[in-house]
């Protein structure tokens, strides 16, 4: 296989028996190139968080992968509510998800800090009522 | 130590991936928070944990666990023996708690 692709996912929000299928895909695409698995498993992770995060809050999403030479990019774009404070939304603990997500043990406020424990550069644009878009760079 | 030590040695019952006990143990993480287990655990653990539901074979499959471990006698939903069959990812139960079955595979890792 080449050594860059570009390939784009869709998530619809909700389908909590999707969660992960993204992010499996995504891991088995990366595998197929020379990346390290420390890399490979931070690639993982983020992507994984995104995607439950897409589902739990947006109407619906895309997660866009880009390989080139140097980098992984991993852009995660919704339709949904938005983020009203994203210092807040950050800071480990923190979550706004009710009770049906907690029970299934998602929402400890842990997703967009480990996202951005795994990314070399993370940066989130967020409008309220328009959506979010998750901009995670991962050096290979 | 691969899974079928421990499912003779700790009496576990084997729900789902019999037929990939010889799956390599090389350690362990309790946890029912998903982000946690994500960012803690690490490949060949074997996962222990009271979820039940369908999302954590995904957990299991990004991780490379070795299996997940169900504890206090819960039982996998039917959509989570489904995924975890195809995805090649054994599924196993035990009545005891996660304090306790994470204690005696420790003693079994580390004699």
């Amino acid at each position: 296989m080449s050594e860059t692709c570009e390939i784009s996912f869709p998530i619809e929000g909700d389908r909590f028996e999707d969660a992960g299928k993204v992010s499996v895909e995504v891991k088995k695409i990366l595998k197929t190139f020379d990346i390290p698995n420390d890399i490979l498993r931070r690639a993982a992770i983020a992507t994984y968080e995104s995607e439950i995060n897409v589902i739990s809050y947006a109407i619906r999403g895309t997660v866009n992968l880009r390989v080139t030479d140097d980098r992984i990019l991993i852009d995660v774009e919704d339709i949904g509510p938005g983020i009203s404070d994203i210092e807040q939304a950050m800071q480990q603990g923190y979550s706004t998800a009710n009770d049906r997500i907690r029970e299934m043990g998602f929402g400890a406020g842990m997703g967009l800090f480990n996202i951005k424990n795994c990314s070399d550069t993370f940066e989130i644009l967020s409008e309220e009522w328009k959506g979010t878009h998750l901009k995670i760079v991962i050096n290979r | 130590m691969d899974l079928a030590f421990l499912v003779n040695q700790l009496d576990l019952t084997v729900r789902c991936g019999g037929d990939r006990l010889d799956r390599e143990v090389s350690g362990g993480h309790v946890g029912d928070l998903l982000s946690n287990v994500m960012a803690g655990s690490g490949s060949g653990d074997v996962w222990i944990t009271c979820q039940t539901h369908q999302n954590i074979v995904a957990v299991s499959v990004l991780k490379e666990h070795a299996g997940i471990i169900l504890t206090q006698g819960r039982e996998p939903e039917a959509d989570t023996v489904e995924r975890a069959s195809q995805e090649g990812i054994p599924i196993l139960v035990t009545g005891l708690s996660g304090f306790e079955i994470a204690g005696r595979i420790y003693a079994l890792l580390h004699p």
